[in-house]
Order: C-alpha cells, then structure tokens, then sequence
C-alpha cells in the first residue's frame, strides 16, 4: 500500500510539471484559438534565459524574476511579428507557423548554448518529507506549491481585474470586444506574454529534475496536449486537473500494468488524448462550442 | 598511381564502371580509376603516389553535435603527419567532413556526395548507428571501404554481408563482457538492475550483458527501458530501486545518464554499485549531476584520458597537446572528444602502412587482418587485432573508478577475447 501511494504522490509530481506546461497552452488557445506547438520550445528557451542570469552571478531569485520579464516581452514580440501577420489566415497556416517556431527556436538554442546538457540550480532542498513509509520530496511539493500559486494568479487577474475582464472579452467575442473599445491587438499580444510568462515558470520548474538541453520540453510538451485535450483546452482549472491526472495514469500504468511498464509508457498520453477526442471532444471541464445557425 | 592500357581495359569492361575515365578524362560519378601489376583491377579511385582522399560523416549540427569534435583531432592529426611526416607513406591526407546532422537520410547524401562527387578512396568514420546502417549497403555495393565507423554496434562485426565495413572502438558487447567479467571477480553473487535505452544500441550492450553472465551466480534481479521521447527516467529509477538490487548497470545515452546518475545520489535507501556504460561516462554527463554525487561509479575506457594526470608525460600525449595547440589552435585538447579523433586517426595511419596493394581492396584487407597493432593513444595492453573471423579492432577495455573529479583506472585490461571467446551472432 506503502508503495502504491508512493506511486501516486510521485505521479503528482510528474502532473504538476505537465499542468503548468498545459496551462501555457490553454492560455494562448483561450485567447486566440491557437494551439501553439512551440510552447514546450518557448519555455525551453526561458530557462536557458535564467541559467545564463545565474552563471553571470545573480541569486536565483532575481534571476527567475527578470526571466519572467524578459519571457513576457518576449512572448509579446513573438505576437507581434510571428504570429499578427498570419491573425485570420486558416487554421492550419497558423498551426504550421508555430511548428515552425518550434524547430527555429530548438535549433537557436543549440546555436547559442550547444547540445551538452547543462546542469540548472534547484530553488527547492533536496531532502523529503517523510511519513508513514511515505517520502515525498521537497521539490514535489515545491512543484505543486507553484502551479497552484500559478493557478490562484491567474484566477484573480481574470476574474477580479479590468486587464483580466478585457481579455476574456476578446475571447468571448473579438468583434464586439474592438467596438466597446477593448484594444484587441494588445489584448492578444498580452495573452502571450503571459502564455510565454507560465511557460518559463514551467521550463525552470523541470530544468532541475530533466536536465538543461534543448529538447528537454519535447517530452513534456506530449503530455502536456494529452493533459490540455483531457482537461478542456478552454479552461485553466482543467488544465491543471488534466495534468495531475495523466501524471498519475502515466505513472501508475508504468508501474502496475504489466504489459504497459516502461515500453509503452508513452502511449498513455495519446491513448488519453484519443479516448476523449472520441468520448468528450471538449474535454472534462471546457465548454463545447454551440454555434447558431 | 597512373593508368595502364590494362587498367583501362580492366575498367571499360566492367558493368559496374560502364563509362570510366580514361586518359585523364573525369566525369563526375563516374571516375573510377583501377590499378595495374600485383593488384591488377584493383580500385584506386581517390588515392595515387602523393595523396589520399578521405571522406567522413559527423553530426556537425543537431542534438548530436558534440561529437563534431571528433574530426577536428583527426584533422590535427592528418594535418601534422602531413607537414611533418610528409604524409602516409609519401601521400598526403585529405580528409573532407560532412555534416549529417544525426539523420540517416542526410547521411546517405552525404556519402553519395563523398563518394560520386568527391571521389574519396574511403569513408572514412560515419558517426553513429543509425546513421551508418543508412549508409552500408550503398558503401558495400560500391565497393568502398567504410573504416574504422564510429558507433559501438556489434554487428560491424558480426555480419559477413558488409565486407567492406568495419568498426574500431570496443562494441556494446565487449563492453557488456568487460562489465560481467569485473562483476564476476568482485560480486559473483551479483543482483543486477538494468535501465536501458529501447533501441539497437540498448538491446545490444544488455543483450550481451545477459549472455555474458550466463552460467554465473550473477542474476538481473529487475530491467526497466525507456524511449528517447519520455522526458525522465525517473519512473524507471523507483522501479528499479523497488527491486533491491545490489548493482545498477546504467545503459543510457548523455542526458538519461544525467538523470539516472542524478535519481540514485538523490535515493539514499538504495546504494547499489553504479556501473555507467562508456557512451555517458563523459565528465560533460557526470559533471552536471555534480561531482560529489558521483564518487565510486565504475565505467570503462579504451584510450588515454587527456584530463588523467598519470598521462602527462606520456609521449603520445605530449605530442597530441603540442601538435593540437599547433593544428587546431582554437579546440581546448583536454576535451576527450579530440583525444578520440587523434587515436583513431593513427590506427588510420598504421592500418594504412600495412596495406599490400594502395587500392581499396588492399585497404579493405588489412584492416582485416591487423596482428596485435599498438596505438600510442589507446590504454597500455590496448590493441588491435582483426582477422577473417574476427572483424572487432579493439576488443580490450580497462576499468574505471569516479574519484575526486575525474576518473581513475584501476585493475588489468581485460581482454575479452580471451575470457569469453570470439564474438559471433
């Protein structure tokens, strides 16, 4: 019993990581209706930011504050000239622009960094809590603390602030949003930055544990579909559900399904993404869409 | 070496060289040139009296691009032997790099490239298994030497299809035996747990593993792989940890090393022996874990470590340091990498002396058939020897213990020749 409920407190850990790569997603997709693939490889990029801030010298928490900065002014550039120039073209044009920014941005930070693998300082000590035959690291808890400080952010900036009520204005409906005056370009370029803001806490939050390299999010990034699909793409509270759940399925398939084990682990995430698609295409928490007609 | 009225008549004839050039005459593809005398109707396409093209193909960009290291120590090497030695017997080395970016598409390219345009006498390393199995068929159907490849795969060997092939570093299952041997002197009643990568690379060194214990007191108490797409190894380390095994044998490559490296320092109730295998024994997999976490792990080496201090007034390091600040000013020579390049450049070297006729079948031949050659940068007691049933260069590798902030040797090059007999499928 001991060990199952390891099992589960570290697939929790897992989902934390997966939930707050989710939660980038489901921002952008609120937003713009953009699937952006090139979120996993964004965050990546964030983090090296921050290595480099903490390799000059600064203490680790200056370093993570001004890569939030920099992530959010960069998510916002990206908007701006990447992402504008294609706003209103057909789904798939936008789709394969972001996969295009997806091998420019991995192959940039190869570029600049190279491919060795770099090691990224830990904000969490090493030890672990333990109780009742359990241990659960301070790291994991560390990672569940964020994302759902992360998450409570979020909530109060759209629920209890102008910014907020503006953004979801643009989501509910762009047209009538431009015409009582909400500036809907800088709405839109808010919504990556912020996307691109999440996505570097995301990318910090696994560096520790996966390794600085530039494709450490490409694994990630996997589950994180499978847990945005899972949740809803449309809402942040199913992100984060989605997340901690194909966590633990992941986790506790690989340990107790026999025939999964570690073989098939990876299809866990895409059988997950399937079975909704088929069952519940708007996911456990997103609304479906109703068109009038 | 010039054509003769034979050599001509040698090539118009043959099917495969339809349209050879003759007299001088070169058409791109199609310049095959062939020998006269002893060797009559032997290839001698890129090589004559003063020269000799080689054509190797590395990850210059990509994921894999820290081997791009590689052929700038052969490079040194050739470049120096060029203007000092006057070449390889009276030729100078041309060694012309491609970048296949560690995919095996790109690499097939590139080897037409090398081989059609280029008109190399030899491939001389491909890097990587993928990418060299990409590229065996097209090397053997042309009948060009594919030498000394760098990747660890046992079926270079192995397999009879593929004369033209051969590999050089220790394969995945001499390494594999290297490991059984120790653990059968040291813990004959070993309970080994085994993570490795789910591909050929993987299959193969634990594969040997298995076979090599075969017989012994020593089990694999619990197996765990992973893909190259999961993110972690994490999940696979508890399993493991869970089976109580008293040694972990590491299969990984860089980054999965790193992190199972990393989860059994963080798991204090589990401490077996750490075996890492030789692909993620680099300092650049161990250093990121942090050296303190990494005390007492044991691999295993074949050429002389540059950061070893025992080496320092090693003749051949001493040259490699002086002749690489020299040639390759801008490349730091305490990088392994180099050091590798440099080694097998000068098995190139030695394999190339011994040749009996200077054409590609007499190159093919002699790396076949190599008797117990010493390398200055491979381990004392470290050589190579080929034969017609035994197409391994190197097979010997000495064990290695993590202390301080590099690695020490320690114990007798084990030749696995002859604890385990020779390696056949």
């Amino acid at each position: 019993m001991a060990g199952f409920l390891q099992q589960l407190v570290e697939g929790l850990g897992a989902g934390a990581v997966y939930a707050s790569l989710a939660l980038a997603l489901v921002l952008i997709y609120q937003f713009t209706g953009i699937v952006n693939f090139a979120q996993g490889e964004m965050a990546m990029f964030s983090t090296y930011i921050a290595w480099q801030f903490t390799v000059a010298g600064l203490p680790f928490w200056l370093a993570l504050v001004l890569t939030l900065a920099v992530s959010f002014a960069g998510g916002m550039l990206i908007e701006r000239i990447v992402i504008r120039p294609v706003e209103g073209a057909p789904e798939l044009t936008v789709v394969i622009v972001t996969v295009g920014l997806f091998i420019f941005v991995n192959a940039a930070a190869g570029w600049i960094w190279t491919f060795l693998i770099k090691d990224f300082p830990n904000p969490f000590p090493g030890g672990a809590v333990e109780a009742g035959g359990l241990s659960v690291g301070y790291s994991t808890l560390g990672v569940l603390a964020v994302v759902a400080v992360v998450m409570g952010l979020l909530y109060l900036l759209f629920q209890h602030t102008k910014v907020g009520l503006g953004m979801r204005a643009v989501a509910a409906n762009p047209d009538s949003a431009r015409l009582v005056g909400i500036r809907v370009g800088w709405m839109l370029a808010l919504g990556w930055g912020l996307a691109a803001t999440v996505g570097a806490v995301s990318g910090i939050l696994v560096a520790p544990l996966l390794f600085l390299e530039p494709n450490m999010m490409g694994g990630v990034l996997i589950y994180a579909f499978a847990a945005a699909t899972l949740g809803g793409f449309d809402s942040p509270a199913g992100a984060v559900a989605g997340g901690l759940t194909v966590g633990v399925a992941e986790t506790l398939a690989g340990a107790y399904v026999g025939f999964i084990g570690s073989d098939l682990k990876v299809g866990v995430p895409l059988a997950i993404i399937l079975f909704v698609l088929l069952l519940r295409p708007q996911g456990l928490f997103g609304r479906a869409v109703v068109e009038r007609v | 070496m010039r054509l003769s009225p034979i050599g001509c008549a040698a090539v118009t004839t043959t099917l495969l060289l339809a349209t050879a050039a003759c007299g001088g005459r070169e058409e791109a593809g199609t310049g095959a040139t062939t020998a006269a005398g002893q060797c009559s109707g032997q290839q001698t396409t890129g090589i004559t009296d003063t020269s000799i093209k080689l054509g190797g193909i590395y990850p210059l960009s990509g994921p894999a691009s820290a081997y791009g290291d590689i052929p700038k120590g052969i490079k040194a090497y050739f470049d120096y032997v060029n203007a000092e030695k006057g070449g390889i017997g009276g030729r100078k080395v041309e060694f012309v790099v491609r970048d296949d970016g560690y995919q095996p598409p790109k690499a097939v390219e590139e080897a037409r490239r090398l081989v059609e345009q280029e008109q190399v006498f030899a491939l001389f390393q491909t890097l990587g298994t993928p990418s060299t199995t990409a590229t065996w068929d097209y090397a053997n159907q042309r009948k060009v030497p594919q030498i000394f490849v760098a990747t660890g795969a046992s079926k270079w060997g192995t397999d009879t299809a593929h004369p033209w092939t051969i590999g050089w570093q220790p394969n995945y299952v001499s390494e594999a035996r290297v490991y059984a041997q120790y653990l059968k002197q040291e813990r004959p009643d070993a309970k080994v747990a085994v993570l490795y990568q789910n591909d050929d690379f993987g299959k193969d060194l634990f594969e040997g593993f298995k076979r090599a214990i075969d017989g012994s007191g020593i089990t694999v108490a619990a197996e765990q792989s992973y893909e190259v797409s999961d993110p972690s190894v994490d999940p696979q380390m508890r399993n493991l940890a869970e089976s109580g095994a008293d040694v972990f044998l590491n299969v990984t490559t860089p980054k999965f090393g790193s992190q199972a490296l990393a989860a059994d320092a963080r798991n204090r109730t589990w401490n077996p022996l750490h075996i890492v295998n030789n692909v993620s024994s680099s300092i650049t997999v161990l250093k990121p874990v942090g050296f303190e976490n990494v005390q007492g792990v044991v691999s295993a080496a074949y050429y002389k470590d540059p950061n070893d201090p025992q080496w320092k007034n090693d003749p051949e390091m001493m040259l490699y340091f002086e002749k690489m600040r020299q040639y390759a000013p801008g490349a730091n020579p305490a990088v392994p990498y180099f050091a590798f390049g440099w080694a097998v450049a000068a098995s190139f070297h030695k394999a190339m002396e011994a040749v009996k006729c200077p054409t590609r079948e007499g190159l093919r031949d002699a790396v076949r058939s190599l008797d117990n050659v010493q390398v200055g940068m491979l381990l004392p007691g470290v050589t190579m020897t080929t034969g017609a049933d035994d197409g391994f260069p190197i097979e010997s590798m000495q064990l290695m213990r993590f202390k301080g902030e590099r690695w020490e040797l320690f114990g007798e090059v084990i030749d696995t020749r002859k604890e385990f007999g020779p390696l056949t499928n």
